[in-house]
């Protein structure tokens, strides 16, 4: 499509949806989806048609994650703006009759609560308000028209010096500088060079990238296009979990479209611009999420890691200068491009910029998605946008970055959130998966758990990862059975400066920190395991 | 292992790079032969053609990994520590119906453990194995990324959310009775 083109549909699909039609918008990504969102969509539709709204008064369709997955499915209203929770297929017919006298207050959800009022979407924008598989529905939201900007007025050099003015830090985990990265392949020799998107989230308890590419995969392709023309790549790959069915069909779909479209494949928007995305499907193994050994996992071999220097900038997949960013780094992109790198720095603290997406989850009222600018405070985040602890239990923990992050517990809930912080505090920013713990849950089985996941996922290439979590994981058990002696504490902590400090990749290096974390915060429930048999 | 010493006896170095002929001319071979056509039968076309063969097949097997590994004119070692070094590709034949109970975290603090113990007690199955009667495989999942519905679990392909287990008991013998008495459409396919 000429850039001209895109413009043309945007204005045409804007008109349309401008002409009086009430749109409901009926969730459909994984989790309302298993609360048969689609039943609910093809009833709602019916109901319509049986109240005399035909399709040209009265719009169903499907869109992307809404948000608030504890509450599914959600159903939006549009014009007005109401939505509904918990919707049942019995609901359809009420909801219909319900639309021109106002909201049906039994399912009324407040779009006024602080889950979606105190939230910031930049790499949400979409989600929840357009259909994945339409393209039209993207453009209209002035999709594809940053990539359109670039290759006609912008140099690469400008698309990078856009990024690093904007301060945009990889949203994987480790908040490396986006700009610097690009332009370090951008600069490497050897051709052609590749684009890269890591969409294997393997943490367990994180949701973001699946739900980013179910609600508006066109984003992601976007971003990595410009990834492309920045840095000089003309190769693509998503390398995505095959657990994420329905992301996989919907970057399918995505792919198809846009290839047929001229937004990707040769000559993009009638420039002289070239990129093509091949789709690359996981195992189920988290340690391809670690670059070195995504990469192998691409050429077809074992996922397993390799030493760094070489980095993937220089000698990546296939020997080929790389370039690899997270799901949601690429999501950024496109916004950043249209409405300026100074935009994007406005928001969040001083070395965090922008917003950060994270999954809500474990023991809070609102489990889902949100988005918030990077600095808001984790009380926020918990007690405001996740209401708090249900049940009237006492919080206890939450738990950020998964198995390579760790537990912070009530008294520095107050602290914000940005990449230092979080470090200091013994866990990591990772790639967005957050837990919540109430009071009954047991630190010392939150850190085993891990320690187990650790070691049933470490590849055994390396020693230190290999059998010190195997160790590690044993050492444990016998605190989980309280079995422990109290220089069985002392060896954990040496095992643990071990494995963190000899391992080869991330997962090794990091497999420590849930067991430090709570070994740092909550010392007492591990001498408590060994009190009880200690004191016989 | 076990089928590792098998293969290596069966199959002497030599046929390693022989002309890939698939191992029965069951239709569904003729995908897998195309999803490694497609990727121009170089060697990093290995993931896909065992996912290919997974998702046709339901398992991997040695006749099919001979296939792969001829096809793609790679050691059958290589493809063997392809296969299993992936927690998703399986090698055994998996049950009529499959239960995967999610052990992310969220649905970890929200009781799976509670859900496994329960299928194990009533079917007496541990994650991995299938009933004698091929009628159930039950399996564990990393993570669903449903976490806002946790605990859940897949049961035949479909994302059953708040689970308790007995709501999961119950999902199971519904799906164990639906098919009751229908032969199963897909043939073993070594014949």
């Amino acid at each position: 499509m000429l850039p001209e083109e895109i413009k043309t549909m945007a204005a045409d699909e804007r008109r349309k949806s401008a002409e009086g039609l009430v749109t409901l918008s009926v969730c459909g990504a994984a989790g309302c989806q298993a609360l048969e969102s689609d039943t609910l969509r093809t009833e709602l539709a019916s109901a319509a048609l049986a109240q005399g709204r035909g399709p040209d008064r009265c719009r169903v369709r499907r869109v992307g994650c809404l948000g608030l997955c504890g509450a599914g499915p959600v159903v939006s209203v549009e014009p007005g703006g109401q939505l509904y929770q918990r919707v049942q297929v019995s609901d359809a017919s009420d909801i219909i009759s319900a639309l021109d006298v106002g909201q049906l207050e039994r399912i009324r959800l407040d779009p006024e609560i602080p889950f979606f009022r105190r939230q910031h979407r930049i790499v949400l924008e979409n989600s929840g308000r357009i259909d994945p598989d339409r393209l039209e529905d993207y453009i209209a939201e002035d999709g594809y028209l940053a990539l359109a900007t670039a290759l006609s007025e912008m140099t690469p050099a400008s698309v990078i010096a856009e990024i690093t003015k904007s301060g945009l830090r990889g949203r994987g985990g480790a908040g490396y500088p986006t700009g610097l990265k690009w332009s370090t392949v951008a600069k490497a020799a050897g051709s052609p060079k590749v684009v890269i998107c890591n969409a294997d989230e393997g943490d367990p308890g994180a949701f973001m990238d699946r739900s980013v590419l179910e609600s508006d995969p066109h984003r992601v392709l976007e971003g990595m296009a410009l990834a492309a023309y920045a840095a000089g790549a003309t190769e693509g790959y998503i390398y995505l979990r095959a657990e994420y069915p329905m992301a996989i069909a919907r970057l399918k779909t995505a792919l198809r479209l846009a290839e047929r479209n001229e937004l990707l494949g040769n000559n993009i928007c009638g420039s002289q611009f070239s990129f093509r995305i091949s789709l690359r499907l996981g195992a189920g193994a988290f340690v391809c999420g670690e670059e070195t050994a995504l990469m192998a996992s691409i050429e077809g071999k074992r996922g397993q890691p390799r030493p760094r220097p070489p980095y993937p900038a220089e000698s990546g997949v296939f020997g080929r200068p790389t370039l690899i960013n997270n799901v949601e780094t690429f999501a950024n992109i496109a916004p950043i491009i249209r409405r300026g790198g100074e935009w994007f720095a406005g928001i969040g603290t001083g070395r965090s910029k922008g917003t950060k997406v994270f999954a809500l989850a474990g023991d809070i009222q609102n489990a889902g998605l949100i988005e918030v600018p990077m600095g808001i405070s984790l009380r926020e985040i918990v007690f405001e946008i996740g209401g708090g602890i249900p049940d009237g239990k006492r919080f206890k923990a939450v738990q950020t970055g998964g198995p390579s992050g760790g537990c912070v517990p009530e008294e520095f809930l107050d602290t914000p959130v940005d990449y230092e912080t979080l470090t200091r505090l013994g866990s990591i920013m990772g790639s967005g998966g957050m837990v919540v713990m109430d009071e009954t849950s047991s630190m010392v089985d939150v850190a085993r758990y891990f320690m187990e996941f650790c070691m049933t996922e470490s590849c055994g290439k390396c020693i230190p990862c290999r059998a010190g979590t195997a160790q590690l994981y044993q050492l444990l058990g016998r605190f989980t059975d309280h079995q422990a002696a109290p220089a069985d504490l002392l060896l954990l902590e040496e095992l643990c400066d071990l494995v963190r400090n000899t391992s080869l990749c991330g997962l090794g290096q990091s497999a420590p920190n849930p067991l430090l974390s709570t070994l740092r915060y909550f010392r007492h429930e591990y001498e408590a395991a060994f009190l009880t048999a200690g004191g016989k | 292992m076990a089928l590792q010493t098998h293969i290596c006896s069966l199959y002497p170095m030599r046929l390693y790079f022989d002309a890939a002929t698939p191992p029965s001319d069951d239709k569904r071979w003729k995908i897998v032969a195309a999803t490694m056509r497609k990727l121009g039968n170089s060697r990093s076309a290995l993931i896909e053609a065992l996912h290919s063969i997974q998702q046709s097949f339901g398992y991997l097997d040695k006749p099919g990994l001979t296939f792969v590994a001829g096809a793609l004119r790679l050691p059958l070692s290589k493809v063997f520590g392809v296969a299993t070094f992936y927690q998703h590709f399986t090698m055994k034949p998996q049950g009529r119906h499959s239960c995967v109970v999610c052990t992310g975290t969220a649905c970890h603090i929200k009781g799976a453990g509670g859900l496994l113990n329960s299928v194990a007690a009533t079917h007496h199955l541990k994650p991995g194995e299938t009933t004698p009667d091929g009628e159930l495989s039950l399996l564990t999942a990393r993570c669903f990324g449903a976490c806002g519905l946790a605990p859940v679990a897949v049961i035949d392909g479909a994302i059953v959310a708040r689970l308790t287990p007995q709501a999961l008991e119950e999902r199971i013998e519904a799906s164990i009775t639906e098919t009751a008495g229908v032969p199963e459409k897909l043939a073993p396919h070594a014949a």
